[in-house]
């Protein structure tokens, strides 16, 4: 195994035994999601005829409302008791220490996210099986995870960490939620054709920046 | 000495570290020996932590250079960081891991070839072998401090810097900190340690035959034999006042 990716990878089984001894991260960013579903779902009397121009934007924003919440927590567990601390006391770079809290983070998401897709098809009317809207998950969930681990690391070091958090994620994060929500309704047959051939290798873009800047900027501010 | 490096085990010269408008460390000169023990005394604030702070790359100085077993601290911060063990005021494990989970974890961060091997090893050697597998949660503070020192040694560092080690630990277990501390510099590494406890800075110098007493004040480590400062200053038992570093504004501070 590569000296870049074993601790990636160590970091990430670490993370994972800890959300499965405490179970308060996935479990209550699902109830989250959902309460954001339903709330939607009778706020705008989503029938039949609405949903398909209304489903992508309540899927994005329940989507984005609990990644910041599983964000906030990114950072938090490595704040006790001085892990991040410890974390920077080894060897491992910087780069391997963000990449892999920001790999757990885009699996906890993924996970959150396939279970949420299935309510939001039944609530919304739509159908999950859609290699495109796959995708718009997919890299969406990335530049989430990407930049939302970063701006988790620079919040968790403020003190009003829970209110810093969407207000550095949220204006960062835009254009990938405007992404998403354009070839999501392209994937349940809005009339987007843009959808598809511009906003869907615009998300493989802004990803591959995230994943040279973020890591970059989280050394930066590690540092001290 | 064996598998030392030639050379000093810890060589500061002229750092300076300031916190805002808040000078820490001014002008700080330090010298260790392999197999040396220096056990550093001083007042709340007079740049204990930040010194150790700095020697194990958590914190760039200002202007000054550091090198710890060989390597700067700037520019070979990895090299410094496999060398150095820390023991900080917090204990950097995760309370919902095992001692052993947790110590595994770091040995594979060190990159260390039998991570569990490893981790019995030193959780053993703080005689805590028998709490392998109960969560860190569980344990009181003082137990939690000696996993936390384990947690130091997993990588067999070169130079080990200890941040008032003996805090929470009970006397059973200072002796075996004692011990600890003498066996790791008597197989030639070095230890450098802050404490407020004066009796154990008399205790372990005693048990350690190369081993000095220094005081932090003015932002610098002073060693009384080399008669800088001199004795009967009040610096033995940490009473001497931090004066008004140079640079602050008269009535900046803040009165209590």
């Amino acid at each position: 195994m590569s000296k870049f990716l074993q601790p990636v990878l160590v970091l990430l089984w670490k993370d994972i035994l800890l959300e499965l001894r405490s179970r308060d991260l996935v479990l209550s960013v699902v109830v989250f999601g959902l309460l954001v579903v339903v709330i939607f779902n009778f706020a705008l009397n989503s029938n039949s005829g609405r949903s398909a121009a209304l489903a992508p934007g309540i899927l994005w924003v329940a989507y984005a409302f609990a990644g910041t919440l599983a964000m906030n927590r990114s950072f938090v567990r490595e704040q006790e008791q001085g892990g991040l601390e410890g974390l920077l006391l080894t060897p491992v770079s910087r780069d391997a220490i963000f990449l892999g809290k920001a790999m757990t983070s885009f699996l906890f998401m993924l996970l959150v996210e396939a279970v949420l897709l299935p309510v939001f098809a039944v609530f919304l009317g739509f159908s999950v099986l859609s290699v495109t809207l796959g995708a718009a998950i997919l890299l969406a969930t990335l530049g989430f995870a990407l930049v939302g681990t970063l701006f988790s690391a620079i919040a968790v070091q403020t003190r009003s960490r829970e209110l810093m958090l969407p207000v550095l994620f949220f204006p960062v994060i835009l254009p990938v939620i405007i992404g998403a929500v354009q070839v999501t309704t392209s994937a349940l047959g809005g009339n987007t054709p843009s959808g598809l051939d511009r906003w869907l290798p615009l998300l493989a873009v802004f990803d591959a920046l995230f994943l040279v800047i973020c890591p970059w900027v989280f050394s930066v501010v590690v540092e001290e | 000495m064996s598998n030392q490096p030639t050379g000093l085990a810890v060589n500061a010269q002229g750092v300076e570290k300031n916190f805002g408008d808040w000078p820490v460390l001014w002008g700080l000169d330090l010298a260790l020996n392999w197999g040396q023990l220096i056990v550093l005394l001083g007042p709340n604030g007079s740049g204990k932590t930040t010194l150790l702070r700095v020697l194990s790359t958590q914190v760039t100085p200002d202007s000054g250079k550091v090198s710890v077993a060989g390597f700067d601290c700037r520019k070979q911060a990895d090299q410094v960081r496999r060398r150095v063990g820390v023991v900080g005021h917090r204990s950097f494990l995760h309370d919902d891991l095992t001692c052993q989970e947790n110590l595994v974890f770091y040995s594979r961060l060190f990159g260390l070839p039998d991570p569990g091997q490893r981790s019995g090893e030193v959780l053993a050697l703080v005689g805590l072998g028998h709490r392998a597998g109960h969560r860190v949660r569980t344990l009181s503070h003082g137990m939690q401090k000696r996993v936390s020192i384990a947690r130091a040694l997993l990588h067999r560092p070169q130079v080990l810097l200890m941040d008032e080690p003996e805090s929470g630990l009970d006397a059973e277990s200072r002796a075996m900190l004692k011990a600890l501390i003498a066996d790791w510099t008597g197989s030639g590494r070095t230890v450098l340690m802050t404490t407020h406890n004066a009796d154990l800075a008399a205790e372990m110098t005693t048990m350690v035959t190369s081993s000095r007493t220094g005081y932090m004040q003015h932002g610098k480590v002073h060693f009384p034999d080399d008669d800088v400062l001199g004795s009967g200053d009040g610096i033995r038992d940490n009473t001497v006042p931090i004066p008004e570093p140079p640079g602050q504004r008269e009535g900046s501070g803040t009165p209590l």
